[in-house]
């Protein structure tokens, strides 16, 4: 009987593993069909219906089909189940009854008894049927008999259990149903053991698995019978199962640990609690490591030992479930917490020796050599990189870096432990201490397994090659590291790579080539300020700081040192030890003269504010400056810095306006203190994002007249706005900070800063007028230069120079005449210093006077409005100059003084004739001057001034106003008559007025003017009025006109006391034609009969007129007719009624002969209807001079007056006559003048002189009753 | 329970670190800015899914051999990481969740003060005691 596949080979445990089938009976019959039988079985899937729930799962299956020996039947209790026969076959070919009877059935019987004895069920009986044979022999029974013999002789009930396999080799349909019947058959059967089986044995483990709370109960023993299960299942090809329990397995193992850690102490634990003796790393190029197998079954492994076997398996299974990257994130928890394992129960044990004396010898003892797991996680870590590459192509690997990362970082990272333990990452190589360490190390190595021995990169050659030289141990260190890195940054990981980066700088300073460590210290100090990590940034700096030291790189060595001289994060003494690194540099002389070293200021020292004095930033030329700054040292101990010097940039202001000292007094922040945005906060938000905005409003106002003429707003920071976004440059470039070196320099020289606030002063005399910005701030400390290459905001002071000047203008809003008043003076001294005996020579103006006081004081005040002091001034006055001795007073300063000037209010020019009633305004020179309403009459007076400064004189103009308007105005009482002034107050403040006159100015002497004012000292308020009244009483003839002047004496109310007389305030005026001529008078008598006139009734108006005088010299003119000695005039008159009171009735005027004789009387007779009740008016009777023209029928209307002037009656025919051409010229009696022009022979009207014709029914009134019917009287009217 | 708790800005600066005062300060500034890394990677990595399924919680970012480094970030990619000591078995991912859950709260009351700004380092005493009390349990 031969094998299928020669004599049965010894069981290998490898994936070739399949379930076992025994094959009894004919086996040249099976060895016949086991070609087709094992190429058909896998072909189709079966459904494997499982227990417990699971899902069920389509198998391939497959079979090592085996002869069948007894020594195969598991024996009871075994627990094999990769050596199980699932399924037992008897083959047979019989189809002969006698065979049948001879032979196999008796064969058959024993097979059976065989598999009762040790409980098989699982059997299958084959009959395969040949036609062929069954031809040869005659004595065949029909095959069924057979089958059915066999199906009565051992399948009862189970009849199934016997198929036919019809002519197996040929190739026909039949053979091929009858295949797939039996293939049916044989999977179906199989499966059917394998769920029996697998379930039984399923069930023992967890029996097994329950009891591990007992004592004695072996987790190895556990280990090995769930390990069966999943060998079981990987070869039956469900890895996912097998892995199930694998993971079971592990994690009831870390479970017991944690217990274990807790102090739930499970016995069979303290036997992995062994001392660890090898290291040698993960092995997992076998798909079952059988020496750590064997140590397992033997209960010798050690916790490293099945952990790694563990693992190994399940890195097998995860392969072949193609999760190759699931292998390398289970690898790095694997070795963390196999390191947290051995830590856990090492430190147990100490924990426990101090009350159990017997503490190791009971619980065992993980002892760890220090290093081992170093190695053993080295190994673990490259094996299984090695492990995952064997299985993957480049791109794979490539692409998934992310997974595998973590494995080489651990693993360099554990090779810089291992080196920096051993002594290979120094200077002088290892010391023999480290060398019995290294010995050790790699005694725990073990020798190199075979099926890695031909490989050259195998972990265990790098480990021993790494671990044996100094040399070496760098060439594998830098590989390693870089290829790290190399994999972090290439998936993003840039701070992970910073980190390794940071090692290997570590790496480089202890091998003392910091050249190469500067690299990497820079590139990670960039990314932690970058990312605003403080305490990183001060460690690496510390770091890099060493480095430059050791380099040499003075600059960036001192930089840093004041960097980290001013860190927080450090303690005191490490602050101070690199503050007196830089001082002491600065103190050595070793550097060539000359040659400065500028560090940026920043992390030295940092300017908080600054403050000017005087506080507007601005002096004159000459002038002294201080600038005060407060700057906060950041050095732990007091520096004594020889020089802080501020450089300026000088400009010179284009705009000559803004250096006047006004305009910059007016324009700058009042206090003068300048802040400084203290440092940005360590936050690199505070870099990444804009700074605020900084707007200002702006207001540019003209030169000339400082009227606004552009406003807007100003961003003063738009250079940090818009300036590129550059990768925190200010860090690493000291080279941007470069001295200044500018030719203006404020200094200040020996200076102690010590920690904290210090506030230096800076003096400086302003020399050239300009604007000043501070541009930098550096402080040196001998060779070294700290540098603030920007003062931002900027700061700016100006120097101005100034011309003198001389302003001169009045206290109150206008100068009044006549009355004291006060003049400023103001001199600017500008650069011109005012010496003892410079005086203002003012050439006098005729109508002003300036008023000497015994004592004038003037002030002397600083640009800045400071009083400096003041002193006496002398003035002198002589007729043509008055000269003002100016105090002695230095340049750009300010004298004020104050004097009183007069002007003579001068004599207003006479009214002019005519103009009666007008107002006569003295000196209206200025055209216009004069506003609406109540203004003021002016007078300019110009004042020439000779400064002792110039040559030529300035002209200073000063308007005074006249307070007063006068108006007199001539009343008449018959032929009394009086002249009434009166004098209106114009100005804000109040008079006395005393003494007033009025004097005749003409020849007339027998003129008299009797005062009628009672008070002589009157007082006239502001915007109010005072009326005077004279009564004008000749005796002879009286004059024509009449000149004369009015005069009132005036001094302002609220003075008592003046110290000048002053002149009194005149009025001139002309009174014309004041002797009354004529009498008018008019009388309204009620109808005949009647008392009272009545409304709607006519009533009698009755006008006299009479002549008061004989011929006068007024009379001349061309009305003046004379014949037969016998002068008359022509007047005429007209009956006016302006209120409508009155409906004249009739015509209601005309022209009469007057005849000029005194006492001659005309009287007029008119028809008059009221129209109201009541008191009314009489209405108003007009008198005009009735100026013929020159021309011939001048005579007739002589001739008519002649006649018609003895009555009545002809009179009024007269009137009746020239009515018609009254009535014409009736609208052009007002233009009668305007109608002259024209040259048109018309009779003129003139008006007389209010003066000549007294009306002396002026104020009368009649009462008018009304009448019964209102009514019909107001319709007939209208 | 916790070793170190980080509060770090949008922009990657902290916000607010503190570590058990036992431990080396500046080996957890390291490994919680390195993590970083991961954060960001996972972030990126969920992308749009996380905000829908507002799923903060970034669990375990990676492990090293003594600590454990979980990350848990806010809407307002304000990212939260704590330290964990790797021998603290008992800490289960939803232990650290509701730690997380409470960190987050905590700091909404931050900044619901009106008189914190947005981007300053915190310095909050309630949020210290309670960090203080999510560290003290350890023992």
């Amino acid at each position: 009987m031969d094998a299928p596949a020669g004599p049965l080979p010894p069981l290998i445990y490898t994936m070739e593993n399949k379930p076992i089938v025994t094959c009894a009976g004919d086996q040249n019959l099976f060895t016949s069909v086991y070609p087709t039988l094992s190429q058909q079985l896998p072909r189709e899937p079966m459904e494997w219906r499982r227990s417990y729930g699971r899902a069920p799962k389509m198998i391939h299956l497959e079979s090592n089909f085996v002869q069948f020996k007894e020594e195969l039947l598991p024996k009871e209790g075994n627990k094999a189940l990769l050596t199980f026969p699932f399924l037992h076959i008897y083959w047979t070919e019989c189809c002969d009854t006698e065979v049948y009877k001879a032979t196999v059935k008796d064969d058959l019987t024993k097979w059976q008894n065989v598999l009762k004895a040790h409980s098989s069920v699982d059997w299958l009986i084959v009959v395969v049927e040949n036609d062929a044979k069954k031809k040869n022999k005659t004595n065949i029974l029909p095959r069924t008999s057979i089958v059915d013999k066999i199906r009565n002789d051992f399948c009862n009930k189970q009849s199934d259990r016997c198929v036919v396999l019809s002519d197996p080799l040929k190739d026909s349909s039949r053979t091929q149903e009858s295949w797939n019947a039996f293939l049916t058959k044989l999977r179906t059967l199989l499966l059917m053991s394998f769920t029996k089986n697998l379930g039984k044995f399923e069930d023992d483990m967890r029996t097994l698995r329950e009891k591990r709370t007992e004592p004695g109960w072996s987790f190895c023993e556990y280990f090995m019978v769930q390990e069966e299960l999943a060998f079981v299942f990987e070869m039956l090809q469900q890895f996912e199962d097998a892995l199930v329990q694998y993971d079971e397995l592990d994690a009831l193992f870390s479970q017991y640990v944690v217990n274990f850690g807790a102090g739930d102490g499970a016995n069979w634990l303290t036997f992995f609690c062994q001392p660890v003796k090898s290291w040698n790393g993960l092995i997992l190029r076998k798909p079952i490591d059988m020496e750590k197998r064997e140590l397992i079954q033997r209960q010798e492994a050690t916790l490293l030992d099945l952990r790694s076997y563990l693992f190994s398996r399940q890195c097998t299974l995860l392969l072949f479930l193609q999760r190759p990257w699931e292998v390398a994130q289970r690898a790095l928890e694997l070795l963390h917490s196999c390191v947290q394992e051995l830590k856990l129960l090492e430190e147990l044990v100490f924990s426990d020796q101090d009350y159990s004396p017997h503490g190791r010898a009971e619980l065992g003892f993980v002892s760890v050599p220090p290093g081992a797991l170093d190695c053993w996680v080295f190994l673990s870590c490259l094996e299984v990189l090695q492990r995952i590459e064997g299985c993957c192509d480049r791109a794979q690997i490539d692409s998934n870096i992310a997974h595998t990362v973590g494995l080489w970082s651990y693993a360099t990272e554990k090779l810089k432990s291992l080196g920096y333990l051993c002594g290979l990452v120094s200077e002088k190589g290892p010391n023999s201490e480290d060398l019995n360490r290294t010995v050790d190390l790699l005694a725990g190595l073990g020798a190199e397994r075979p099926e890695t021995a031909n490989t050259a990169q195998s972990p265990y050659k790098k480990l021993k090659e790494a671990l044996s030289s100094v040399e070496t141990f760098e060439k594998h260190y830098l590989d390693l590291s870089h290829a790290t890195m190399e994999m972090c940054t290439s998936i993003g990981r840039a701070r992970s790579a910073k980190l390794v980066g940071k090692d290997l700088a570590e790496f480089y300073m202890r091998k003392k080539s910091p050249q190469k460590a500067e690299m990497y210290l820079q590139g990670a100090l960039k990314n932690y300020l970058a990312e605003g990590w403080a305490l990183p940034i001060t460690h690496t700096r510390k770091q890099l700081a060493e480095c430059q030291k050791h380099l040499g790189q003075i600059e960036n060595y001192l930089q840093t040192s004041s960097l980290l001289a001013s860190d927080r994060h450090l303690t005191e003494e490490e602050r101070k030890y690199f503050c007196q690194e830089i001082l002491s540099f600065a103190s050595q002389q070793t550097v060539s003269p000359g040659h400065k070293i500028v560090l940026p200021m920043q992390s030295f020292a940092q300017l908080r504010d600054l403050h000017f004095t005087p506080s507007t930033a601005v002096v004159h030329v000459g002038g002294v400056l201080s600038v005060e700054i407060t700057i906060c040292s950041q050095m732990p101990v007091p520096v004594r810095v020889e020089q802080i010097a501020i450089s300026v940039h000088f400009s010179i202001e284009k705009n000559s306006y803004r250096k006047t000292a006004e305009w910059l007094t007016k324009h700058k922040a009042s206090n003068g203190v300048i802040h400084f945005p203290t440092e940005p906060s360590p936050f690199p938000a505070a870099q990444n994002s804009l700074p605020a905005l900084e707007l200002y409003e702006m207001f540019e106002r003209s030169p000339s007249d400082n009227s606004l003429h552009t406003t807007g707003i100003i961003c003063k920071n738009v250079h940090m706005l818009l300036r590129r976004q550059e990768s925190s440059a200010s860090l690493d470039a000291p080279s941007g900070v470069a001295l200044e070196d500018g030719a203006h320099v404020l200094k200040c020289s020996s200076v102690t800063l010590e920690p904290g606030a210090n506030t230096i002063t800076f003096r400086t005399q302003a020399k050239e007028p300009g604007t000043y910005t501070l541009r930098q701030l550096s402080a040196s400390v001998g060779p070294v230069w700290f540098v603030l290459p920007h003062i931002y905001p900027l700061v700016q002071y100006d120097v101005y120079s100034q011309e003198p000047q001389l302003h001169v203008e009045p206290l109150a809003d206008s100068l009044l005449a006549g009355i004291p008043q006060k003049v400023k003076f103001t001199v600017t001294t500008g650069h011109y210093t005012v010496k003892n005996g410079d005086s203002l020579q003012l050439s006098n103006a005729e109508a002003m006077f300036i008023l000497c006081h015994a004592e004038n004081r003037a002030m002397i005040y600083s640009n800045t409005r400071e009083k400096a002091s003041d002193a006496s001034l002398r003035v002198q006055s002589s007729d043509k100059v008055t000269s003002i001795s100016l105090p002695a007073a230095p340049a750009y300063h300010m004298i004020e003084f104050e004097l009183e000037v007069l002007s003579l209010p001068s004599a207003p020019a006479s009214g002019g004739e005519s103009s009666v009633l007008g107002v006569t305004e003295p000196h209206r020179k200025h055209k216009d001057t004069q506003k609406a309403g109540h203004c003021m009459a002016t007078t300019d007076h110009k004042v020439s001034i000779d400064c002792p400064w110039s040559i030529y004189s300035t002209v200073i103009a000063l308007t005074f106003s006249v307070p007063f308007r006068t108006r007199h105005s001539l009343l008449s009482a018959g032929t009394r008559k009086y002249v009434q002034v009166c004098v209106q107050n114009l100005s804000e403040l109040d008079f006395q007025l005393s003494d007033s006159k009025l004097v005749d100015t003409g020849d007339g002497t027998d003129l008299q003017l009797i005062p009628l004012n009672t008070k002589s000292q009157q007082r006239i308020s502001s915007k109010q009025s005072v009326f005077f009244v004279w009564e004008l009483q000749w005796t002879q003839e009286p004059p024509p006109s009449l000149h004369c002047r009015f005069s009132v004496g005036f001094s302002p109310a609220a003075e008592e006391r003046l110290s000048i007389s002053l002149k009194p305030y005149t009025y001139e005026f002309q009174v014309e034609n004041f002797f009354t001529l004529y009498n008018v008078k008019a009388e309204i008598l009620p109808p005949s009969g009647a008392e009272h006139c009545k409304t709607g009734s006519l009533c009698s108006l009755e006008v006299s007129i009479t002549r008061l005088s004989g011929l006068l010299e007024v009379d001349k003119d061309e009305a003046l007719m004379e014949s037969d000695e016998y002068f008359s005039t022509k007047l005429m008159y007209e009956v006016v009624d302006n209120s409508s009171n009155w409906a004249v009735c009739g015509k209601s005027s005309g022209v009469i002969s007057m005849p000029v004789a005194a006492q001659a009387t005309h009287r007029v007779h008119m028809e008059v209807m009221p129209l109201f009740a009541g008191y009314l008016p009489l209405p108003d009777v007009r008198l005009f001079k009735y100026l013929p023209h020159h021309s011939a029928h001048s005579s007739q209307l002589d001739a008519d007056s002649w006649i018609e002037n003895d009555s009545l009656s002809v009179d009024k025919h007269v009137d009746d006559q020239l009515d018609s051409s009254s009535v014409k010229s009736r609208g052009s009696v007002h233009s009668a003048a305007s109608s002259e022009h024209k040259g048109l022979p018309m009779p003129r009207l003139q008006a007389l002189p209010p003066g000549q014709v007294f009306n002396a029914s002026t104020g009368m009134q009649i009462l008018v009753l009304p009448s019964k019917d209102d009514h019909v009287l107001e319709v007939s009217v209208t | 329970m916790a070793v170190c708790v980080a509060v770090i800005a949008k922009e990657n600066y902290p916000l607010y670190i503190r570590s058990v005062p036992t431990e080396n300060e500046l080996k957890f500034h390291y490994m919680v800015h390195t993590s970083l890394d991961v954060v960001d990677e996972k972030i990126s990595a969920m992308g749009k899914a996380l905000v829908d399924q507002r799923e903060l919680y970034l669990g375990l970012l990676y492990p090293t051999e003594d600590y454990k480094v979980y990350g848990y970030v806010t809407n307002s990619r304000v990212k939260f990481v704590m330290v964990v000591d790797s021998s603290n078995t008992a800490l289960r991912d939803n232990e650290i969740r509701s730690m997380f859950r409470k960190l987050h709260s905590s700091y909404t009351d931050v900044m619901c003060n009106p008189f914190y700004n947005p981007g300053d380092c915190i310095q909050s005493r309630a949020f210290d005691s309670m960090v203080t009390s999510m560290m003290i349990q350890v023992c």
